[in-house]
């Protein structure tokens, strides 16, 4: 813009605003510019006149407010008696939790159904379109209710575990799978020495790709080739397990039981996250199985060959030579389907799952009626936290693309 | 990008809002159609029959309306809404009424901008529970699963109810009735619970009614009534006093039946005639014509035929009058005399 108020020395007129193509392109940009800011002015005025005119005012107080409501999943302490802000936190925990196990169950099924497609077997390859064009062309919404109808309707209600003759018995004495969602154990961390066991857990983790780096490394160096498998399966589970024995076993398993009107104790994982988690997953892992195949299919196959011509094995061929370049055309797409993942678990309103669209925008902006303002609030959580994943994915994808100079 | 999608949010809000406008009634006679909010489907007050014809007990309200304003029963667009919609629907302008039993609260009346213009039905929230699962009291419910239509003021209810009971509980927010209905009889919850009118009229719809039963606590006051647009005041008079001309009919034994005959001449009884307009300027005091209030009571009959054809203990819901009796058999309903 500043090159229409600062124009070149000397022989600038007013017409070659028009005429002349270094600045015509910046005329019309001016031109729409200034028509959309009266656009956005416009709408903003209309917005103010007939909030007024109704006697309606914009204001976020009503977040202080207590909610009033119940929810049934909650990540951190809730009750009725809480604000509406603790509300609408609640609700983007829940979006957050089943947009993350979402986004890991689809990238699993992705890669497997996309690496699968292109196998040189008929059925396992047929199988896998069969897969991906079903999926894919059926709406995520449609999925959502058809996978939760069929839990509601098909699952045994828990009062059919009841009694003697009870038609319904739990897996393993542990597991139960009601139509109220599925029930299992759950850890129970055991003062500090729980914890260390955690501690221990999660230091072995650090310590196998830390291992893994170390072995790439003389690799590189010496071209002496270390063991990385079952090192890393020792590291997982031995240091872990010594340490709970020796702590005297700091961490017990809480089962779920019958009592009164439902299972108490374990872990719930209610229907409608169920419904949710693997809807999203098997819809969206279809899209992302065709990303992994397109990305394969742009490896030519000559460096297929080549690989193999140097002796390695098929397996190897795919994962040291194919997949990481591979890898360069799937990130970008897959970070527009992890955001599709976060957004259509907006969704969720259609199995009463507690997410933010559902506390936020539904039952906190339906008691207080503060639509405008809540739906504002909605989309600011949204746009953050699609610039976010898209922010971390994009430094992921800095990270594998080809480096060129 | 982005900014255009956070401006285009706020044009809806901006247009929406811009629709609604000051003098409904005079929009409603231009159109010549009555746009009337009812619930998705709810069996005796809001529900399409066979043919697709809406019919039930807060139709009626509507068809009244329409009848005082147009004269004519038929002149009514049913538009469906949920406990989620219905008020984004009235405050846009979209429907001119809103006939879906909502309770009347203070916060819906002053927060919200909306004026209710009566109440037709004093309900109560109940809880519907399978008559296997052996509970008699709603106190017994300590652990159970709850199955609510979310948006709803039994939602806050029902929170309050446990809390000060000391019991816990587990809500399944639903969207509408016939969700809950089937999560219901999945058992995928121990207990529905709404408006206790709400839960005999879903019970009848069930395949055995007698399977199940209405627990006796009643743990709210929900005066149910049809409401309009806060700020048109003509308007609201004109859905009040239909609403006020169905009930005093009934007080003054003005029936489908009779009304032809009491309002060809005047007769003995002038608040009679003052109603049915054979004397006075009552429908040109409200800008309508002078039978407005027979149209009304001719649409569908008086509250009382309107109550037993729909909801009374004769059909399937089985209602008795109870609090919705007239005042003068000890019941609640107290129309503001005709003068």
């Amino acid at each position: 813009m500043t090159s229409v108020t600062d124009p070149p020395q000397g022989s600038f007129r007013l017409s070659m605003l028009l005429n002349d193509t270094r600045y015509r392109s910046y005329t019309f940009q001016f031109i729409a510019l200034v028509l959309l800011i009266a656009f956005m002015a416009y709408l903003g005025i209309n917005l103010v006149r007939n909030l007024a005119a109704q006697g309606l005012n914009i204001s976020f107080s009503f977040l202080g407010d207590p909610a009033g409501y119940d929810i049934n999943q909650r990540p951190i302490e809730y009750d009725s008696q809480s604000t509406h802000l603790r509300a609408a936190v609640v609700g983007i925990l829940n979006t957050l939790i089943v947009a993350f196990l979402a986004c890991v169950t689809a990238t699993i099924f992705g890669v497997t159904a996309g690496v699968l497609r292109l196998s040189s077997n008929w059925v396992v390859r047929k199988l896998m379109s069969f897969y991906v064009e079903i999926f894919r062309n059926i709406p995520v919404l449609i999925w959502i209710i058809i996978i939760f109808s069929i839990m509601t309707v098909a699952m045994p209600a828990p009062r059919a575990f009841r009694g003697d003759n009870a038609t319904s018995s739990m897996l393993f004495e542990s597991f139960a799978f009601t139509n109220r969602g599925v029930y299992s154990p759950a850890p129970v961390i055991d003062g500090a020495a729980g914890w260390i066991v955690v501690g221990v857990f999660i230091a072995s983790i650090i310590g196998i790709f830390a291992y893994r780096k170390f072995a790439t490394k003389k690799l590189y160096d010496t071209g002496q080739l270390l063991p990385t498998f079952w090192p890393s399966v020792a590291m997982f589970f031995v240091p872990t397990i010594l340490v709970y024995f020796i702590l005297g076993r700091p961490i017990t398993l809480d089962y779920p039981s019958l009592q009164g009107f439902n299972f108490q104790g374990g872990l719930h994982l209610r229907g409608s996250l169920i419904a949710l988690w693997f809807a999203l997953a098997i819809y969206t892992g279809a899209f992302i199985a065709e990303n992994v195949r397109a990305g394969i299919q742009a490896i030519s196959k000559g460096q297929t060959e080549a690989a193999a011509s140097l002796g390695l094995r098929p397996g190897r061929i795919m994962n040291l030579v194919v997949l990481p370049q591979a890898l360069r055309v799937i990130i970008p797409p897959l970070i527009s389907q992890y955001l599709n993942i976060t957004k259509n678990s907006s969704l969720a309103i259609a199995v009463g799952y507690m997410d933010v669209t559902s506390t936020l925008g539904g039952i906190t902006l339906n008691q207080t009626g503060r639509a405008i303002e809540a739906i504002l609030l909605l989309m600011l959580f949204y746009l953050t936290i699609s610039l976010l994943i898209s922010g971390v994915m994009n430094v992921y994808n800095n990270s594998v693309k080809l480096q060129e100079r | 990008m982005k900014k255009t999608a956070f401006y285009g949010a706020l044009t809806v809000a901006g247009f929406a809002a811009s629709m609604a406008s000051a003098a409904t009634l005079d929009d409603v006679k231009e159109r010549g159609v009555l746009n009337c909010g009812v619930t998705t489907g709810l069996v005796g007050f809001a529900s399409p029959d066979a043919n697709g014809v809406w019919d039930g007990f807060d139709v009626g309200v509507c068809r009244a309306v329409a009848a005082a304003v147009l004269g004519d029963s038929d002149a009514v667009e049913f538009v469906p809404t949920t406990g989620k919609t219905r008020f984004t629907a009235l405050a846009s302008g979209e429907i001119d009424m809103l006939a879906r039993n909502t309770t009347w609260t203070f916060s819906r009346d002053v927060d919200l901008k909306f004026e209710f213009v009566g109440i037709n039905y004093y309900d109560g929230q109940g809880f519907l529970v399978p008559r296997d699962l052996g509970v008699s009291s709603a106190k017994e419910l300590d652990g159970a699963t709850v199955c609510i239509q979310t948006g709803t003021t039994t939602e806050l209810n029902l929170a309050d109810y446990f809390r000060s009971n000391n019991i816990s509980y587990e809500p399944v927010p639903i969207e509408t009735n016939a969700e809950g209905q089937q999560q219901y009889l999945a058992g995928a919850c121990d207990v529905y619970t709404t408006d206790a009118s709400g839960l005999a009229a879903t019970r009848a719809a069930f395949e055995n009614p007698a399977d199940h039963v209405v627990l006796p606590e009643i743990v709210s006051k929900e005066p149910l009534g049809p409401l309009v647009r806060h700020g048109d005041n003509d308007w609201a008079d004109v859905v009040r006093w239909s609403l006020n001309a169905l009930i005093a009919a009934e007080e003054l034994g003005v029936t489908s039946a009779n009304i032809e005959e009491l309002a060809a001449a005047p007769t003995g009884n002038p608040e009679v005639n003052r109603l049915l307009g054979t004397e006075g300027e009552l429908g040109a005091m409200l800008g309508l014509e002078a039978d407005w209030a027979k149209n009304a009571i001719a649409a569908g009959g008086n509250y009382g035929e309107l109550f037993e054809k729909n909801i009374g203990e004769n059909t399937p819901i089985g209602l008795a009058r109870g609090l919705n009796a007239q005042w003068t058999d000890g019941g609640l309903l107290y129309s503001p005399p005709f003068r």
